[in-house]
């Protein structure tokens, strides 16, 4: 069988603590919560921290709460965000997301903070040492070209995150814990623009909270296209909101996810979208502002060209969803 | 059905093992932990085609922990599982075939400091062009894989003529060719492949491992180890999960036994996910090309059959598999000219071998997606000419194989019937299709592996004074059931119940020889010598119960556990009481049976594949869903119907049939076998995409039963068959959603949407001259084509 590297384990009680010991081990260590990305990334040597801080006795990150909007705390497994009573009644969508990560098993241990940090995917790159060294490392670990765009300067393993582009379309912001002090930034802030260096919060930092705002008046939808109907990771996640004042769009937003390094927000579309009706005319015409940015390759499951076509049509049958016309997805047929 | 003289057999009753599964206590092979037990790991190429030009094990026979190191000049005997391709070694002495091919291996005092003294050895490679498909390796014969074979990459080359085909194909009033290309997949068993040696101190060596196959494994040991079998002994462990996956010997197996003699400790290896897709063995990827001439009226006048097999790095079971992609396209529908030409190709990837319906669930696709399209050029409905078209019983067909019950129409019937297809077909409206095919499959090969005279399958009884019953036998319980078979069968006929008895299977110390869990050829072979066995033994126990009763024995029958007088029940004796009375009269009470299937009709040099005591029929009707913006197919509801000759355990049964439904779906739609630069591209049961229980649609399954006269009470197989026509109705039924045509498995949405908008190619097959073709005579006129034998 595959087994983890050794490891020292270390379980502070409070995140400043355990930013403090991640500050001192600087690249030698890394955070887990529910261990469902680390553990099996180490195992195939992804990932090889010296030490390992865990976050599961971290009280102060821990419920959820209803508080106007929202407060998510970090450690809040994906089931829990997924089933709990407050979230679908103020925030539905984020339920949504929570409840299409992964499978029921790994939803129990993974958490919502995990989810947001989870690491970039690529299909060079989440395989075994010997197949890495096999084909020749990779610039993410151990190598210093990018497989997938072999005359790329940076990495560019896919944002896998489900319930990252649903926090940013939502508004959403994070609290981050580092050994000095706290601060707190929008979730699209969170995110950077290369593969490896993927989260723009400091490598300290501990994500504490999640706050989600009030919402109402928006309406919200997620979509996720993956192969199967559990387990997988998202090839192309849409998360779309709008805020209507009658016919009219007021304001809307359009976040599309595995599609790039980082979660990636149809600016354009959005403002296409305002002050106009949401019919059928308009939808596809935003769809096909906000496809465009996508930028998919071949390191994901299907075609990469095919997963870039997919991007309009699953733009265009969210904004179908929340404009209350037939999305065009098969319907549910019983024999 | 349901037979009143019988009260175990036709039942749904429990599996034996059931309850051990379910409370997580069946011992696999990696449960096994011996003491002093070291581990084993072992070190594989990472290049596709390369030549070793030297290995320096003594940095890692340095590394603290290490207890042993072996290289494949230690073991220079080649085997394999065919006699006629014994090309691998445990571990490679000269040559690497592909990414994972083993190379050096390593005992340790445990895994993680064998693995770390892998990464210590010195492997210095001369690296080679690598050839990945049939049209490279083609396309170098100088850079040849292997030193033998024909000519160039080319493993085995047939081409078999059975009537005159140019003759049929002027007579049809059409003809039609079309390609095909099944891109091949993985068995994926829940279990990975693990095994554990011990070498005593007597020099004697035992085996532990997850095979389906414990009698050729010891073989295989025997001769690589240079060691008399009778010092080895060889244990399949209850498998978790086969599909044909784990009947190769496997080097691995080898490494642990020479590591066990070299260390003097039991040795334990456990492979990876990863290991286990380069263990492969699976479905060979085959290109295709069929021509077919046809009346008007849809009777078929010729056919001729081409196909191209990519191989990978090793022989396994690839010349069986190569003539299996020609063998069974004429037992299910009257063709009364057929050419078949074949060929298998080595190519630098992990070696293609027997999965679940082997080599013919990629012709049958083809043939039943080409039967469609003739139906269609004729403006014919190819349900009723499937029907019209079903082989009578008791036929001989074309290339000499002799089918005897044939309940395909009645499963044809079924599944058209129930399915609604009449309403159906045409009618589902935008984006929604039916589709239909039809499948044959062995009940066990006609021929064992290597040439004897031996029994197949061989059963010994005991029979205790306390009135238990063990039995035992060389067959594997791979999880279809056969340990469970063994236990219903002695019940059945000594009038007790499963639970009376005890089953020992698959020791090649304990049990008689069964040649394996593979070709479907357990419930029918075992079955038949179990039945010997117990009626020998039953004989005896009612001699002596028919002088107590003072009854004649004939009148004799064994039930709840009692020996009665069938004509007054008031007459009888417990078991126990019997058997006490028997072992007085005639000793230790015990016998053996065994099974050997009939002479095959034919006698054409390659006719030893194909033959089979029997043939199970299945048909498939499938209802999907197709989206015309993302191409994405959803399966609505599947119908089959199987021919298993007699339900021995319909629930069983039942479980077989969906089982194969949901892994033909994944071949039909998702599972990839690709490769990029040399590498299987998505070893790992996340990214190869096989369909969870949330992409399963509901299936209505009927089982028709035709009692054959070759079966143990009449059974055929289930553990195949039903995956065969689920993968051509598929595509059958997109043709009905959509009006497109993919000529390829799996699937994919991308392809479909290519084909709506006209892109999609057809596949080629490979540019390659066929050999001379062998015209095999037509039987003596008493056996004659399509004549019906009583």
């Amino acid at each position: 069988m595959m087994r983890l590297p050794p490891f020292r384990y270390v379980a502070p009680k409070t995140a400043r603590e355990a930013a403090r010991v991640l500050a001192d081990h600087g690249s030698e260590a890394m955070p887990v919560a529910g261990g469902t990305d680390l553990y099996p990334n180490m195992k195939r040597r992804q990932m090889e921290p010296k030490v390992v801080v865990g976050l599961r006795g971290v009280a102060e990150m821990t419920g959820i709460a209803a508080n106007g909007g929202l407060r998510l705390g970090a450690l809040a497994t994906l089931t829990e965000v997924a089933e709990h009573r407050d979230v679908l009644a103020r925030s539905p969508v984020v339920s949504r997301a929570a409840g299409l990560v992964s499978s029921p098993p790994l939803r129990n241990a993974g958490t919502i903070g995990g989810n947001l940090c989870v690491d970039t995917r690529c299909n060079y790159y989440n395989q075994s040492e010997f197949w890495r060294a096999s084909i020749g490392y990779c610039m993410k670990k151990d190598g210093d070209v990018c497989l997938v765009a072999p005359g790329s300067h940076t990495c560019w393993a896919l944002s896998s995150s489900d319930t990252a582009p649903v926090m940013i379309a939502l508004d959403a912001e994070v609290t981050l814990v580092g050994p000095e002090g706290e601060r707190r930034i929008p979730v699209r802030s969170l995110y950077g623009h290369d593969g490896i260096d993927y989260l723009a919060k400091k490598r300290e930092e501990i994500l504490t909270e999640i706050h989600v705002p009030d919402r109402s008046g928006w309406r919200a939808t997620y979509r996720k296209l993956r192969r199967r109907g559990s387990i997988d990771f998202p090839i192309l996640g849409v998360a779309a909101a709008v805020r209507m004042s009658g016919e009219v769009v007021e304001e809307a937003r359009i976040v599309l996810g595995a599609v790039q390094v980082s979660p990636v927000e149809a600016a354009d579309a959005a403002e296409f979208l305002r002050g106009k009706r949401l019919d059928g005319e308009t939808i596809e015409m935003a769809a096909g502002i906000a496809y465009k940015p996508a930028k998919p390759l071949d390191n994901a499951d299907l075609a990469y060209a095919w997963r870039k076509r997919m991007a309009r049509i699953e733009v265009g049958r969210a904004l179908r969803e929340l404009a209350g016309l037939p999305t065009g997805d098969l319907p549910a047929v019983v024999v | 059905m349901a037979d009143e003289k019988l009260s175990v057999i036709g039942r749904s009753l429990v599996k034996v093992d059931a309850a051990a599964k379910v409370a997580g206590q069946t011992i696999f092979a990696d449960d096994l932990v011996l003491p002093r037990m070291a581990c084993a790991k072992i070190l594989r190429s990472p290049h596709p085609h390369a030549r070793i030009r030297a290995i320096d094990v003594s940095r890692a026979a340095a590394h603290p922990g290490v207890l042993a190191t072996l290289v494949g000049t230690e073991l220079p005997i080649p085997f394999g599982i065919l006699p006629v391709s014994q090309d691998e070694h445990a571990l490679c002495p000269d040559k690497v075939r592909f990414v994972g091919d083993g190379v050096a291996a390593v005992a340790a005092v445990d895994e993680e400091t064998a693995e770390a003294a892998c990464r210590r050895i010195d492997v210095d490679y001369e690296v080679l062009p690598p050839l990945m498909s049939v049209d490279e390796a083609l396309a170098r014969p100088d850079a040849r894989i292997h030193e033998y074979g024909p000519h160039g990459n080319v493993h085995k080359e047939v081409s078999f003529d059975f009537g005159d085909v140019e003759e049929g194909f002027r007579e049809a009033d059409h003809v039609r060719e079309d390609t095909f290309f099944f891109e091949g997949n993985t068995h994926l068993p829940m279990e990975q492949h693990a095994a554990v040696a011990a070498c005593g101190p007597d020099g004697k060596l035992t085996l532990w491992s997850s095979t389906q196959t414990p009698h050729y494994v010891h073989r295989a040991l025997a001769k690589v180890l240079e060691m008399s079998p009778a010092h080895i002994r060889v244990i399949a462990c209850p498998n978790g999960g086969g599909f044909g996956g784990k009947s190769d010997p496997f080097g691995h197996e080898i490494v642990v036994c020479k590591l066990s003699m070299k260390t003097g400790r039991p040795v334990k290896i456990t492979l990876t996910r990863e290991e286990v897709f380069y263990c492969h063995r699976g479905r060979h990827p085959v290109k295709m090309w069929i021509k077919t001439g046809v009346k008007k009226d849809g009777t078929i006048t010729a056919m001729h059959f081409r196909s191209a097999l990519d191989g990978g790095g090793y022989g396994s079971y690839g010349v069986a598999s190569l003539y299996y992609t020609g063998a069974l396209q004429t037992v299910t529908y009257r063709i009364p000219r057929y050419k078949f030409e074949g060929v298998r190709v080595f190519t630098n990837k992990p070696p293609c071998g027997p999965k679940r319906g082997h080599g013919t669930p990629q012709p049958r696709y083809a043939l039943e997606c080409h039967i469609d399209k003739l139906c269609a050029d004729l403006g014919l409905d190819p349900a009723r000419w499937r029907r019209e078209n079903t082989l009578p019983p008791n036929t001989i067909t074309a290339n000499q194989m002799r089918v005897r019950t044939i309940g395909l129409a009645a499963c044809f019937d079924h599944v058209v019937s129930r399915s609604g297809w009449k309403e159906k077909r045409g009618k589902l409206g935008p984006g929604r299709g039916i589709g239909l095919a039809g499948s044959a499959y062995l009940t066990g090969a006609g021929l064992p592996i290597y040439w004897n005279a031996m029994p197949h399958s061989g059963v010994q009884i005991k029979v205790d004074r306390g009135g238990g019953v063990a039995i035992f036998c060389g067959s594997t319980d791979i999880g279809q059931g056969s340990d469970s078979l063994l236990a219903y069968v002695a019940a059945e006929e000594l009038g007790i119940r499963p639970e009376d008895v005890r089953v020992v299977s698959a020791d090649t110390d304990l049990t008689p020889v069964d040649l394996g869990s593979y070709s479907s050829r357990v419930t029918l072979m075992t079955g038949n010598a179990a039945i010997q066995a117990a009626r020998k033994v039953r004989t005896q126990i009612f001699d002596a119960a028919a002088r107590k009763l003072d009854v004649p024995a004939s009148r004799l029958l064994a039930a709840d556990r009692r020996i009665w007088d069938a004509a007054d029940p008031s007459r009888s004796l417990s078991f126990a009481e019997a058997v006490v009375l028997a072992e007085s009269e005639f000793g230790t009470l015990g016998a053996v049976g065994s099974y050997k299937p009939p002479k095959s009709v034919a006698r054409w040099k390659g006719s030893g594949v194909g033959p089979s005591p029997t043939y199970s029929y299945s048909a498939a009707v499938v209802e999907l869903s197709a989206d015309r913006e993302t191409g994405i197919v959803r399966v609505d509801k599947i119908w089959i119907a199987h021919d298993v000759g007699r339900a021995l355990n319909p629930m069983l049964v039942l479980g077989q049939v969906e089982g194969s439904v949901y892994m033909g779906l994944g071949e039909a739609l998702m599972e990839e076998q690709v490769f990029r630069k040399g590498l299987h591209k998505i070893p790992s049961m996340l990214e190869y995409k096989s369909p969870t229980t949330l992409d399963m649609p509901p299936v209505e399954s009927i089982l028709v039963e035709t009692l054959d006269p070759e079966g143990p009470y009449g059974a055929k197989e289930c553990g195949q068959g039903p995956l065969l026509p689920v993968i051509p109705a598929v595509a059958n039924a997109l043709y009905d959603a959509l009006g497109i045509r993919i000529d390829e498995v799996p699937i994919t949405p991308e392809k479909v949407l290519a084909a709506l908008e006209g892109r999609y190619k057809s596949p080629q097959m490979p540019a390659f001259r066929w050999p001379e073709t062998v015209v095999v005579p037509p039987l003596e006129p008493a056996v004659a084509v399509g004549e019906v034998r009583r």
